[in-house]
């Protein structure tokens, strides 16, 4: 299979990741916060893990789709 | 009931998640090429992304509601469906079965039947699977229709619809493969989409600590001990002593044996990822790398729910609905919490997550089921001789009408629960005895086609008559059992919950089985010889050679480390 599913998921994920993160900051100390998550906004907080998480599978499909057959990645 | 108001970043986070799904698909089409590529991702998967499926396979919605609702009921001892049930198994899986999986070059389970014993045990087992599949796959329709109904008020035909053609579409394109990849982005969606609210749940409650006195409250309150919900062996030495209502004996051989593995060693939907693995070492290592987050799970899960049992008694009962009987309605546990821990916006995938899982569930019976009937019923019965495109056509419209008998199905549920819980019943029956065919079949080459057919049957029957003479306490005489009992005028024996008596259930089928395929093993003819049998039979296959791999590529060096952990976890939460 010459389809590397690392590639989805990183852009994925990245997309989420830069959703949650804009608008965490556009909506920063917001009533939604104070209704649900205990006065955190965990809109940015998680945005940017998945964010990270994201461009982490990017990279490594991207240094991956490099090398020939490529070696099996770790497990994440 | 629940409502959650869903925003339109919530539903623009959801589109896209199934724009992917759908991409993957599609991008996967042009590997098509043959049924093998179909059916068994032309077994050229990493072990990686097998291993995520496997488990992801499993976690559908049912076992992330339902272990949630499990937690809030029973508490930690929920726990013992992963340490002392799934990762033995699938350590077991790893290291002395998948050898002859992957190594007999056998399509399906029920094929490896067909070499190891005969036709008419595969056509036994193939039959029922493959109407067990197309059924649990409406189920999961049902509930996720259900859930879209009462939670954002959708009308049930248009979730139907949906998720049939969802699912329909990208398996009809991408086949195995096409499933496997999206268990694996459902895998990250549904751990990273509920991490955060285990957190903030965790942090609402105010920590481990609090937590447990919190559940001291619950327990006392049920008339248990006060470290019930929090210690997951101490209140197991009677069945009296704990909501399950199950000893360590029928807890350890029930579930962690008969049961578990079971499930674990012989379902093909699961054994079907590691299948598609690229090579025998991947394949072993699948189930390997399965256990390792299988392990964790609980805080992912089972956690949410007994964060949900403390806070309902601590805010006087209000923090979970309150169903027709008075109780808690358990099952609400994970949207209830959805909706409060998340804000718009992570909500969104939140819910996806959840969404995703129910269609993952539903993906994992349809692949499973498109790929024994294929090969298993059509290809042995209907049409033997024809060509490998041909079969990979037969697979494409077996997708259709698997799918359209689950929406079948799924309106069948709605109309008359009953009948879904009398064949859920049925389906338990036959289920049961499977793991006694195997282990005998696998470690004895004794066993013969008449001994592994005669004593699936018996098993099952086994089960169904020890159903009719047992029953839970307070339950009707019916699909709860005792029916058999009624009949003759005698007394059913009595258990406390409906778990206990499940467990015996199993443990009777598998003796029965186990027995009486030794006994009419040993007064008929081998039907196969020695020669045969190389490949399918421990005793009578070369080991696989895995002293050239590094150590966290060898099954049994792998194997231990993980069962050390789980011995661990259970020693943490004695």
């Amino acid at each position: 299979m010459n389809f590397d599913l690392r590639l989805p998921i990183g852009i994925m994920f990245s997309l989420f990741g830069a959703i949650l993160t804009i608008f965490g900051l556009a909506t920063n100390g917001g009533q939604i916060y104070k209704d649900h998550s205990l006065g955190i906004n965990i809109n940015l907080g998680w945005g940017i893990v998945l964010l990270v998480f994201g461009l982490f599978m990017l990279t490594l499909a991207l240094r991956g789709g490099k090398k020939k057959p490529g070696p099996p990645p770790p497990k994440p | 009931m629940q409502h959650i108001q869903l925003g339109n970043i919530d539903y623009a986070i959801l589109i896209i998640y199934f724009v992917f799904v759908l991409s993957i698909g599609w991008i996967l089409k042009r590997y098509m090429k043959g049924s093998t590529d179909f059916f068994l991702s032309g077994r050229s998967i990493p072990a990686w992304v097998t291993g995520l499926a496997f488990i992801s396979a499993n976690l559908g919605a049912q076992e992330v509601i339902g272990m949630a609702a499990d937690g809030a009921k029973y508490g930690i001892m929920t726990s013992h469906f992963y340490w002392v049930g799934a990762i033995p198994a699938m350590v077991f899986l790893a290291i002395f079965m998948m050898p002859f999986y992957y190594g007999s070059k056998a399509r399906s389970v029920p094929e490896y039947l067909k070499l190891r014993f005969d036709e008419k045990t595969r056509g036994l087992n193939a039959i029922s699977f493959a109407v067990m599949t197309v059924f649990s796959s409406g189920v999961s329709m049902y509930a996720l229709a259900r859930l879209l109904e009462v939670l954002l008020h959708w009308n049930y035909n248009f979730s139907i619809a949906i998720s049939a053609i969802i699912v329909l579409v990208y398996i009809f394109l991408g086949g195995l493969t096409s499933a496997i990849y999206n268990e694996v982005l459902q895998f990250f969606m549904i751990v990273l989409g509920f991490s955060p609210l285990v957190i903030l749940a965790m942090k609402d409650v105010g920590g481990w600590h609090a937590l447990v006195q919190k559940l001291s409250v619950v327990a006392t309150d049920q008339h248990f001990a006060p470290g019930t919900w929090t210690e997951s062996w101490k209140h197991m030495g009677s069945y009296a002593q704990n909501p399950m209502g199950a000893d360590w004996f029928s807890m350890v051989a029930g579930l962690g044996f008969v049961l578990s593995f079971g499930y674990w060693c012989t379902d093909f939907l699961v054994v079907q990822r590691a299948m598609a693995a690229d090579s025998m070492s991947s394949a072993r290592r699948t189930p390997l790398i399965a256990a390792i987050p299988k392990m964790l799970f609980p805080a992912l899960v089972i956690l949410p729910g007994m964060i949900a049992i403390a806070l309902h008694y601590s805010s006087g009962k209000t923090f979970l609905p309150i169903g027709a009987d008075g109780t808690p309605d358990y099952n609400m546990t994970i949207p209830v919490m959805l909706a409060k821990y998340l804000p718009t916006g992570l909500l969104g995938v939140g819910f996806t997550a959840l969404m995703a899982s129910f269609m993952s569930g539903m993906a994992g019976n349809v692949t499973a089921f498109n790929t024994v009937w294929t090969y298993d019923i059509y290809q042995s019965y209907i049409a033997p001789t024809k060509s490998d495109k041909h079969y990979l056509w037969m697979g494409r419209w077996a997708t259709v009408f698997g799918i359209l008998i689950s929406i079948g199905c799924a309106y069948l549920a709605r109309q008359f629960n009953s009948i879904m819980d009398m064949l859920q019943l049925v389906f338990s029956f036959v289920n049961a005895p499977l793991f006694a065919t195997f282990l005998l079949g696998m470690f004895w080459r004794r066993a013969t086609g008449h001994g592994a057919f005669w004593g699936l049957l018996g098993g099952t029957a086994g089960a169904a008559v020890f159903h009719g003479m047992s029953m839970t306490h307070g339950q009707p005489v019916g699909i709860k059992g005792g029916w058999l009992a009624q009949m003759l005028g005698s007394h059913a024996l009595t258990y406390n919950s409906e778990m206990g008596q499940t467990l015996w259930i199993a443990i009777v089928a598998w003796t029965s089985c186990f027995v009486l395929t030794i006994l009419i093993s040993l007064v008929t003819e081998r039907n196969k010889t020695d020669e045969q049998l190389k490949g399918l039979v421990y005793s009578l296959t070369p080991k696989p050679e895995t002293a050239h791999e590094p150590w966290y590529k060898r099954p049994v060096t792998v194997g231990i480390i993980v069962l050390a952990c789980t011995v661990l976890l259970n020693i943490i939460f004695w």
